[in-house]
C-alpha cells in the first residue's frame, strides 16, 4: 500500500527497504527507522486508540515516551504486549498490532456511549454511588469496562538477563547534551556509560538535522560524536536502553531492549529479549531532555492534534507529513519551529495561533517573513471531527487570557500542532530526591538542589533549552565528572561544541486553561490527562469538593496516574489547580516522581530467576541414589529431602510404616546431610555458646556432644541441635535443616554488633559433609563391620563422638539419637558420601537395612516425644512450654532470651504446653493442625480453643495413632478428654505424656 | 414505578436544594450521621440520584467532602494522624461515644501515609484468637462500611488465597483454617485442583521450584479502595462535627505530672486531655515527644502496580513461601506487594533488590504475567512490633493513647482499629477486643506472635 503521506525525501529512515506490518488487521508498509507511529502516519492512519473512560477516539499525540493516547496491543499470544506506545515501538517486518480497549471495532466503539453519559460520570462518581445493594453487583461490569490492553494468556517463552555495570560516569540521554558530556569525560579516559532510550543517538537533533554545531549540520556532528565515542575503549554506548530508576548512592536501573526490534523470525536466539543493567556510577550526568507541554483547550484530544515537537519529528526524522492542512497553537516560540517545518514540507499551513499578545521572537519573525499567517492574542476555542480532526475554532482573547470574544471562526484543518512550553524531564533527578524550583521565566519546574553527591543535570533536563548553552553546560559537567573520578585534564583539550544560528527563547505566556466560548466544563472538555479522560472540570470539581492537596486532586481524579504517568499532564494539572486556588504554582507543588520512568517488563526484574531457578535447589551427594530408589521428596527450606521410599505397590502410609518398623526391629538409614552444620572456633567459642544456648557448653568435654536449645530475645524457641566439642576452642554445631542460614545470620549479628570483642569465627560446613544416620538394634553391629572405631560404651558412650575410618574413608562419627534407638551419625567428606552410603547399604543387607525418609523420621521421633522446631514450636513456645526445663541453665548468669523467660506471662500455668494425644478409638489419625476444644457439642462460634495438634501419625510400633499437641495447662491435665472438631466430624481424644515408646529410654544403649 | 417516583422526588429535592445556599457547611448533617441528612433531602448525601441531580447543575453544587477549619484552642480529644486509622478513630469517637468536640491533626494530606500506599488487601483469617477477634470485627465493619459512611469504599469480597508450597505450609493452613472456623471466621482448605478452579490464572507448577500444593481460602476477604477509606471516614467524621486539620504537623507534646496537657503544632498550641497517636511509620518519634519508648522498628515496605489490563486475575493470591502477593485493581492494574527492606529507614521508597525478588516470585507463580510491565513502584514506612501484632493501648502518660505497630498489615484492620481505639480513648480503658494488645505485653510476655500470619516476613 502506498505511503501517501511519506515525503519524497529526508528523514533517518532506510527507504531502500520496505517493512510490512499490520494494524487492526490491515496491512501497511514502512521503512527501517520507522516507529509504528511514524509508519501509521505515513499511511495516513491517525485513529489509533480509545481513551480509558469515555472511549473517545484518539490518535498519535507525541513522538516519544510521553505518549498518552496511541497505545496498541502488540503481537499475538504468547508474545503479546499490551499498552505499547506506538511512538516507541520500532517497526520490524511482520509486526502486528491491534487497537485495544474498543468493541466491536476501533472506528465504531459501542463503549463510546460512556462519552454521552459523561455528564453523569465526573471524577469520583464511583465513590458516590454503586453502594446499594452492594458494590459486588456493579464491580464486575466496571472491571470489564476498565483496563486497557489484554494480559498474555500463555506463559512468556522469552528470556531476560540481568547484569551489573560499574562506571566512572553514567550519562543518561544521548541527545546533544548527553553526547557532549560523554565526549568530554570519555576523551579523558574515564569509563563512561551512555544510555539512550531511543534506537539511535541524537535526541531532538534528529528532528532538526540542519541545526549547526561546530560549523557542521547537527546530523553530521551526531554521527561524528557517535563514531568518536565508539572509538574510545572505555566508553560504552547503550541505545534502546532506558534509565528507569535512580536510587541512593548513584545506583541506577537501566532496561535495555535487546531484541524487541527484530522481526520474530530473525531474533538472535542467543540474546535475551531484554536486559536489566544495575549500574553503580561514581558520577552521574542527567541529560534526559525535556518534554513539550500541551496547552489545555476545549476538545483538545481528537486524532490529528499533536505536540508541535512531534509534528516536527515526524516531518524531519521520519519524512512523514502528519497532515494535509495544519494549524499551530502555541504560547511560545517553539510552536513556530513546527510551523516552519510544516511549511517547508509543503503542508498547507492555515495559521499559527499564538496565545501571546505579540509574537516577537526570532522564529516567529522568520515565520512572518515566510508568509505564515500569525494570529497573536488568539485562542483555539474548540475543535470538531469525530475520528479525525476536521476543523478548529479560533477567537481573539481578552488581555487577561480569561475569555474569548465571538463565537470562534472555524478553520478547516486535519492537523493541529500544539505547544504550551517545555517541562524538563526531571523524573530521575526527583527520584534521587533532588528538589525542584519553579522557574518563572521559563514557566517550568527545574532542578534546584541535588541530594546525591556526584550528580549533575544538564541541557533541557536542567531547563537549559538553548542548544549552545546546553552544550557548554554538558561539556563542563562531563569534564568535572572526569576530574572528580580522577581523570585530570591535559591542558590541551577540545573546547565545548558550539552551536550556531540559534535564537533565544522568549518567555512563554502562562495560560493553563485556554478559554472557550462557554465556561470550562460546558459544551466540550478541556482534557488534562488524555489517557484517563481527566478534564479541567474534573480538577475543579475535586477542588470544589475539598480535595485540595495536589495529591488528593491526583488520586480523586486519577490525573497523572495513566500509563504515561502524567508526562504531558502533571504540570498542566498543577497550573490549573494553582490558578483556581489563586496560589503560586510552586506552592501547589508536585506529586512524587516514582520509578520507573517508563514501564519495565516484569520478566526483566526476574531475569533468570524463574522456571525452577527462583531459589537454589540443594541436594545431597546421595540424591541420585534416592531417586534411583524411587523416593518421593519434600521441600525443606531449599533442600530436597527424601520423604519416603515406596516399593512397588506401596502407598505412602504402607511405605512409612515399613520404614518405621524396620528401623526399630533391625536397622534403618537416613540421609541427614541437610542438617545445618556450623563450625564455631576461637578462644571465646565456649563462652559464646553459653550465651546463645539455654544450657551450658563451656563444661562440655572434648569429644562429647550436647543437645542445645536456642531462644530469640523474647524467650521463644528458635532452633535446636546437637553441638559437639571437637577441641578446646572448636565446636561443631548442628541446626535444623530449614533454620541453618537464619541461625548463622543470628549468630553473626550478635558477634558483629553486640559482642565484637569475642574471638569467635563461624563457618558454615553444611555442604562439606555428607551425613548418614544408621539407627536401630543392629546399628552397632554394622558400624563395627565397616569401621575401625571401638564401639563399646566405655570408649564410645552415648552423646560422644569419635574420628576414624568408615568404609575406608576418614569420618566423624557421632553417637546421638533422634529415634530413641542406638544411632550413629556418620559424617564423611561430601565427595565420599555416596560411596560410603552404598557400602553401608551393601554391608547392611544382612540386617535388612532400610533407608527411611523424613516422614519415618518424624514418626520415630514422635514416638519418643522429641520435638521438631517449626512444627512443635511456632515462635510462641518456650522451653518450659515444651517441658524442657532441664535444658534451661539455672547457673548461667545470662543467655539470649533468659530475661524474657522471667516475665510474668511466661510463667503462667495455663500456657500452651507440649503433651501427647491419643484418639479415643486408637486407630483414627488426627490431621495435623486440628484444634482442640473442651466439649463435644456443636457450640456456636467463637468456640474456645485449648490447643492444637502439632504432629500426628500412625505409629506401627505402638499399634495406634499418636499425636503431639500444645494444650493450655496441658502438663497438669494428663488423662483428660478433649475434642478435635474437624470439617466433617468431631474426634474425641485423651491427653497423655508426650512419650509413647520406650519411656525408660533403654533402647539407646542397644 | 416506585423507582420513577423516587427519581421524581429526588429531582424535586434538587430544586429545593438549589434555592438553599449550601456553602456554610454548618449543621449540614446533624449529629446522627447520614440518615437525618437523607430524610431532610440534604444535598450532601451521595446516591445515584444526587449524582444525577448534580449532573444537571454541572456538578457545581457539590459540597466539600470535609471542611478546612481553623484549629480551636481546645478539644475534648485530639487524634494525631489523618490516615485511615486516625480518621476512623475520630469517626467512631463521634458516632459511638458522642465526642464531637475533637480534632484530627494531619501533618500533610489525609491518607497520605500507609493508607494511600498499601496493596488494599482485606482479610481476617488470623491464627490467634486475639487477632482473629480484632480483624473479624474489622471485617464485619467493612461489610457495611460503604453504606455506613455513604461513601463507596469499593469493598470487593473476591476471596483471598494463601498458597501452600510445602508440607509445612499445608500444616499451618490446616491449623489456621480450623482455628478460623472455630472463631466464626470463614475459611476453607483447598487442594491444588480447587486452587486452579478458583483462580484460573495461577500456574500450579509455579515455575517448578515450589509447586502449589493447596491453599486456604477466605471468601469474605478481598480488597477495598484505600483512598476512599480515608476520604469516606473523613467526610463522615466531619459531618458529625469533627475538625479535620491538614498540614498541621505536631511539634511537641506537653506533659505535666504524668498527664497530657496539649500539643504544640505548626498552627499553634492546642489544649487537650486526651491524645490519641495513630501515626504509622513515625510512632516512635511521636512517643519520644511524649517521653516514652516503643518496641517498634520502622522499615520501608514497598508495593508496585503494572500497567492496567482487562481482568486477568479474579482474586487475591498470597504466598508466604514464594513471597509475594497479587490482586488486580478495578482499574486493571496488577497490584503487587513486596517484602520489607533489609534495613530500617524512613525513605518511603523501597530498594530495588526487594522489587526484583518480589517480581521474580510473581513471574514464578504467574508465567503469563512475565511480559506485563511495572508502571509504578513506591514504599511506605511500617512500624513493626517484635511479635508482629499491633499496640492499641494506654501509655505511661495519662491521657495519651497509642495505636501503632501494625507492621505490614494495617489497612485491613482500619475500621476495627479505629472502633477499638475510639473506645479506648473515650473510656480511658481498652475494649475487650484490644485489651490483649497492650504496650505492657512486652514486659509481661503476653505476646501475640503473628509472624506466621503476616504476609510478609518481618
Amino acid at each position: 500500500m502506498a505511503q501517501s503521506f511519506r515525503l519524497p525525501e529526508g528523514g533517518v529512515i532506510d527507504r531502500s527497504k520496505s517493512l510490512r506490518f499490520s494494524f487492526d488487521g490491515r496491512s501497511y508498509e514502512g521503512h527501517p527507522g520507522d516507529t509504528l507511529a511514524s509508519a501509521l502516519l505515513a499511511n495516513g492512519v491517525h485513529l489509533v486508540g480509545r481513551s480509558f473512560k469515555y472511549h473517545r477516539p484518539r490518535g498519535i499525540f507525541s513522538a516519544g515516551a510521553e505518549e498518552p493516547n496511541a497505545l496498541v496491543q502488540l503481537g499475538e499470544d504468547p508474545r503479546t504486549d499490551p499498552n505499547q506506545r506506538a511512538t516507541q515501538v520500532e517497526l520490524f517486518d511482520g509486526l502486528t498490532a491491534m487497537p485495544q480497549h474498543c468493541w466491536p471495532s476501533l472506528e465504531f466503539d459501542l463503549n463510546e456511549t460512556a462519552s454521552l453519559a459523561s455528564r453523569f460520570l465526573p471524577s469520583g462518581f464511583y465513590y458516590k454511588t454503586f453502594m446499594w445493594p452492594n458494590w459486588k453487583l456493579f464491580e464486575g461490569p466496571i472491571r470489564h469496562a476498565a483496563g486497557l490492553g489484554r494480559a498474555p494468556r500463555l506463559p512468556d517463552p522469552d528470556r531476560y538477563d540481568k547484569t551489573y555495570a560499574h562506571c566512572d560516569l553514567l550519562v543518561v540521554g544521548g541527545g546533544p547534551a548527553g553526547l557532549a558530556a560523554a565526549l568530554a569525560a570519555g576523551r579523558r579516559g574515564a569509563r563512561v556509560l551512555l544510555v539512550e532510550q531511543d534506537s539511535t543517538l541524537g535526541g531532538h537533533l534528529l528532528s532538526s538535522p540542519d541545526s549547526e554545531i561546530d560549523g557542521q549540520p547537527a546530523a553530521e556532528w551526531v554521527e561524528a560524536a557517535r563514531a568518536e565515542l565508539e572509538s574510545l575503549p572505555e566508553v560504552r554506548v547503550l541505545t534502546r536502553s532506558t534509565c528507569f530508576a535512580y536510587y541512593d548512592h548513584n545506583f541506577l536501573g537501566v532496561l535495555e531492549k535487546v531484541t524487541d526490534h527484530y522481526a520474530p523470525y530473525s531474533r538472535p536466539q542467543h540474546l535475551p529479549r531484554q536486559r536489566m543493567w544495575k549500574v553503580r556510577a561514581a558520577q552521574v550526568v542527567l541529560a534526559s531532555g525535556a518534554i513539550e507541554r500541551p496547552p489545555v483547550f476545549r476538545d483538545n484530544d481528537r486524532p490529528g492534534i499533536m505536540l508541535a515537537s512531534a509534528a516536527s519529528a515526524y516531518l524531519r526524522r521520519w519524512g512523514v507529513k502528519p497532515g494535509g492542512r495544519a494549524l499551530v497553537l502555541t504560547n511560545n516560540d517553539s510552536g513556530y519551529r513546527a510551523a516552519l517545518d510544516l511549511k517547508n514540507a509543503g503542508v498547507d499551513l492555515a495559521a499559527v495561533i499564538d496565545l501571546r499578545l505579540a509574537a516577537e521572537g526570532p522564529l516567529s519573525a522568520q515565520a512572518r517573513d515566510e508568509g505564515i499567517p500569525i494570529r497573536s492574542g488568539h485562542a483555539v476555542t474548540g475543535t470538531q471531527g469525530h475520528l479525525r480532526l476536521r476543523k478548529a475554532f479560533v477567537a481573539p482573547m481578552d488581555g487577561e487570557g480569561r475569555r474569548v470574544f465571538g463565537g470562534g471562526e472555524p478553520i478547516e484543518c486535519d492537523l493541529l500542532a500544539v505547544s504550551g512550553g517545555w517541562n524538563p524531564t526531571v523524573h530521575l533527578f526527583c527520584q534521587s530526591k533532588g528538589s525542584l524550583e519553579w522557574d518563572e521565566q521559563l514557566a517550568c519546574f527545574r532542578p534546584a538542589r541535588s541530594m546525591q553527591r556526584n550528580q549533575a543535570v544538564v541541557g533541557g533536563a536542567n531547563g537549559t533549552f538553548a542548544l549552545g548553552e546546553a552544550l557548554r553546560e554538558a561539556h563542563a559537567a562531563g569534564l568535572q565528572a572526569a576530574e572528580a573520578a580522577g581523570f585530570a585534564g591535559s591542558g590541551s583539550e577540545r573546547q565545548a561544541p558550539r552551536a550556531g544560528g540559534e535564537g533565544d527563547f522568549l518567555p512563554l505566556r502562562e495560560i493553563y486553561l485556554v478559554p472557550s466560548i462557554q465556561p470550562v466544563g460546558q459544551g466540550g472538555k478541556h482534557f488534562v490527562d488524555q489517557q484517563h479522560d481527566v478534564a479541567a472540570s474534573d480538577l475543579l470539581l475535586a477542588l470544589r469538593e475539598g480535595y485540595r492537596s495536589i495529591e488528593h486532586v491526583k488520586r480523586y481524579t486519577t490525573t497523572g496516574m495513566a500509563t504515561d504517568q502524567g508526562k504531558t499532564s502533571n504540570v498542566n494539572a498543577i497550573g490549573i489547580v494553582a490558578e483556581h486556588l489563586g496560589k503560586p504554582v510552586p506552592e501547589v507543588g508536585v506529586t512524587t516522581f516514582r520509578p520507573p520512568y517508563t514501564a519495565v517488563t516484569f520478566g526483566a526484574f526476574a531475569g533468570r530467576d524463574v522456571d525452577g531457578l527462583l531459589d537454589p535447589e540443594r541436594t545431597t551427594p546421595m540424591h541420585g541414589w534416592h531417586q534411583a530408589q524411587g523416593a518421593a521428596f519434600e521441600d525443606v527450606g531449599q533442600w530436597k529431602r527424601a520423604w519416603y521410599y515406596p516399593r512397588p505397590g506401596e502407598d505412602m502410609h504402607t511405605a512409612v510404616a515399613r520404614e518405621v518398623k524396620a528401623t526399630r526391629d533391625s536397622l534403618g538409614i537416613l540421609d541427614a546431610t541437610t542438617l545445618g552444620k556450623i563450625e564455631v572456633r576461637g578462644p571465646d567459642a565456649a563462652r559464646f555458646l553459653d550465651l546463645v544456648y539455654t544450657n551450658m557448653f563451656s563444661t562440655l568435654k572434648v569429644g562429647r556432644c550436647r543437645y542445645g536449645l536456642m531462644l530469640k530475645e523474647d524467650g521463644m524457641v528458635f532452633d535446636d541441635g546437637v553441638t559437639s566439642r571437637l577441641a578446646e576452642d572448636r565446636f561443631l554445631m548442628t541446626t535444623t535443616t530449614g533454620g541453618a542460614a537464619n541461625v548463622l545470620d543470628w549468630l553473626e549479628e550478635w558477634l558483629q554488633t553486640e559482642w565484637p570483642e569475642m574471638k569467635v569465627y563461624l563457618t558454615s560446613v553444611t555442604e562439606q559433609w555428607a551425613t548418614m544416620t544408621i539407627s536401630g538394634p543392629k546399628a552397632k553391629a554394622l558400624l563395627g563391620e565397616v569401621s575401625d572405631l571401638k564401639l563399646d560404651s566405655e570408649t564410645f558412650p552415648h552423646m560422644s563422638f569419635a574420628e576414624g575410618r568408615v568404609a575406608g574413608v576418614k569420618a566423624r562419627v557421632f553417637r546421638i539419637s533422634f529415634t530413641g534407638e542406638m544411632s550413629f551419625e556418620i559424617n564423611v567428606p561430601a565427595r565420599y558420601g555416596l560411596a560410603v552410603w552404598e557400602t553401608l547399604i551393601r554391608a547392611g543387607a544382612k540386617y535388612a537395612i532400610t533407608p527411611y525418609g523424613t516422614e519415618a523420621m518424624h514418626v520415630l521421633r514422635a514416638e519418643k516425644g522429641f520435638i521438631i522446631v517449626g512444627q512443635e514450636t511456632d515462635g510462641s513456645v518456650t522451653p518450659l512450654d515444651l517441658g524442657m526445663n532441664w535444658i534451661v541453665s539455672k547457673k548461667k548468669p545470662d543467655f539470649l532470651g533468659r530475661r524474657s523467660l522471667f516475665r510474668p506471662d511466661m510463667q503462667k500455668p495455663d500456657r500452651k504446653q507440649l503433651v501427647g494425644i491419643e484418639t479415643e478409638d486408637g486407630r483414627e489419625v488426627l490431621p495435623e493442625g486440628a484444634q482442640l476444644v473442651e466439649s463435644n457439642g456443636a457450640a456456636r462460634p467463637p468456640v474456645p480453643m485449648v490447643g492444637h495438634v502439632t504432629s500426628s501419625y500412625w505409629s506401627p510400633n505402638c499399634g495406634k495413632a499418636i499425636a503431639l499437641a500444645l494444650v493450655k495447662g496441658g502438663q497438669a491435665r494428663m488423662g483428660q478428654r478433649l475434642y478435635a472438631p474437624l470439617a466433617d466430624r468431631t474426634v474425641a481424644c485423651t491427653i497423655t505424656e508426650p512419650v509413647f515408646f520406650d519411656k525408660a529410654g533403654e533402647r539407646l544403649h542397644g | 414505578m416506585r423507582l420513577k417516583r423516587w427519581f421524581k422526588a429526588a429531582l424535586h429535592r434538587r430544586v429545593a436544594a438549589d434555592t438553599i445556599q449550601p456553602e456554610t457547611g454548618i449543621g449540614r448533617c446533624g449529629t446522627t450521621g447520614w440518615s437525618e441528612g437523607a430524610a431532610t433531602g440534604m444535598n450532601k448525601r451521595y446516591s445515584i440520584f444526587s449524582l444525577a441531580r448534580n449532573a444537571f447543575s454541572r456538578h457545581e453544587n457539590w459540597q466539600e467532602a470535609w471542611r478546612s477549619p481553623t484549629p480551636k484552642p481546645r478539644y475534648d480529644a485530639v487524634i494525631i494522624g489523618g490516615g485511615g486509622h486516625g480518621l476512623a478513630t475520630a469517626y467512631y469517637l463521634a458516632k459511638q461515644h458522642g465526642m464531637t468536640n475533637i480534632a484530627v491533626l494531619e501533618r500533610g494530606w489525609l491518607g497520605g501515609g500507609n493508607t494511600g500506599r498499601n496493596t488494599t488487601i482485606v482479610r481476617s483469617n488470623y491464627l490467634w484468637d486475639e487477632s482473629a477477634a480484632l480483624y473479624e470485627q474489622a471485617m464485619k465493619l467493612w461489610e457495611g462500611l460503604s453504606r455506613e459512611l455513604n461513601y463507596n469504599v469499593m469493598f470487593s469480597q473476591r476471596g483471598v488465597l494463601n498458597l501452600a508450597h510445602n508440607l509445612h505450609d499445608l500444616r499451618e493452613i490446616q491449623r489456621r483454617v480450623n482455628a478460623n472456623r472455630l472463631n466464626g471466621i470463614d475459611g476453607e482448605v483447598l487442594d491444588a485442583q480447587q486452587v486452579k478452579d478458583f483462580c484460573p490464572a495461577i500456574d500450579l507448577r509455579a515455575g517448578g521450584r515450589y509447586p502449589v500444593l493447596g491453599a486456604s481460602l477466605q471468601r469474605r476477604g478481598g480488597t477495598a479502595r484505600h483512598d476512599a477509606v480515608a476520604w469516606g471516614y473523613a467526610r463522615a467524621a466531619d459531618a458529625l462535627g469533627v475538625d479535620i486539620i491538614q498540614e498541621c504537623p505536631v511539634q511537641g507534646i506537653r506533659v505535666a505530672d504524668g498527664k497530657v496537657q496539649g500539643v504544640e503544632t505548626a498552627r499553634g498550641y492546642i489544649e487537650t486531655n486526651k491524645l490519641g497517636i495513630v501515626v504509622a511509620g513515625h510512632s516512635s518519634l511521636l512517643a519520644e515527644m511524649a517521653g516514652f519508648r516503643l518496641p517498634v522498628q520502622s522499615v520501608p515496605l514497598q508495593a508496585l502496580v503494572s500497567e492496567p489490563v482487562k481482568p486477568a486475575i479474579n482474586c487475591v493470591v498470597m504466598s508466604g513461601a514464594v513471597h509475594a502477593y497479587i490482586s488486580q485493581s478495578d482499574k486493571g492494574e496488577l497490584v503487587i506487594g513486596a517484602g520489607v527492606d533489609k534495613y530500617v529507614g524512613y525513605g518511603q521508597r523501597g530498594s530495588q533488590p526487594v522489587t526484583e525478588e518480589t517480581v521474580a516470585a510473581i513471574c514464578e507463580m504467574f508465567p503469563i504475567f512475565r511480559r506485563m510491565r511495572m508502571m509504578r513502584q513506591w514504599g511506605g514506612i511500617v512500624d513493626v512490633c517484635p511479635d508482629a501484632s499491633p499496640i492499641i493501648s494506654k501509655t505511661p502518660v495519662e491521657g495519651i493513647y497509642i495505636n501503632c505497630g501494625w507492621g505490614t498489615g494495617g489497612f485491613k484492620a482500619t475500621p476495627g482499629s479505629g472502633w477499638a481505639f475510639a473506645h479506648t480513648v473515650a473510656r480511658n480503658e481498652p475494649h475487650p477486643l484490644n485489651a490483649p494488645f497492650t504496650l505492657d505485653r512486652y514486659r509481661t510476655g503476653y505476646l501475640i506472635d503473628e509472624h506466621g500470619a503476616a504476609a510478609v516476613a518481618h
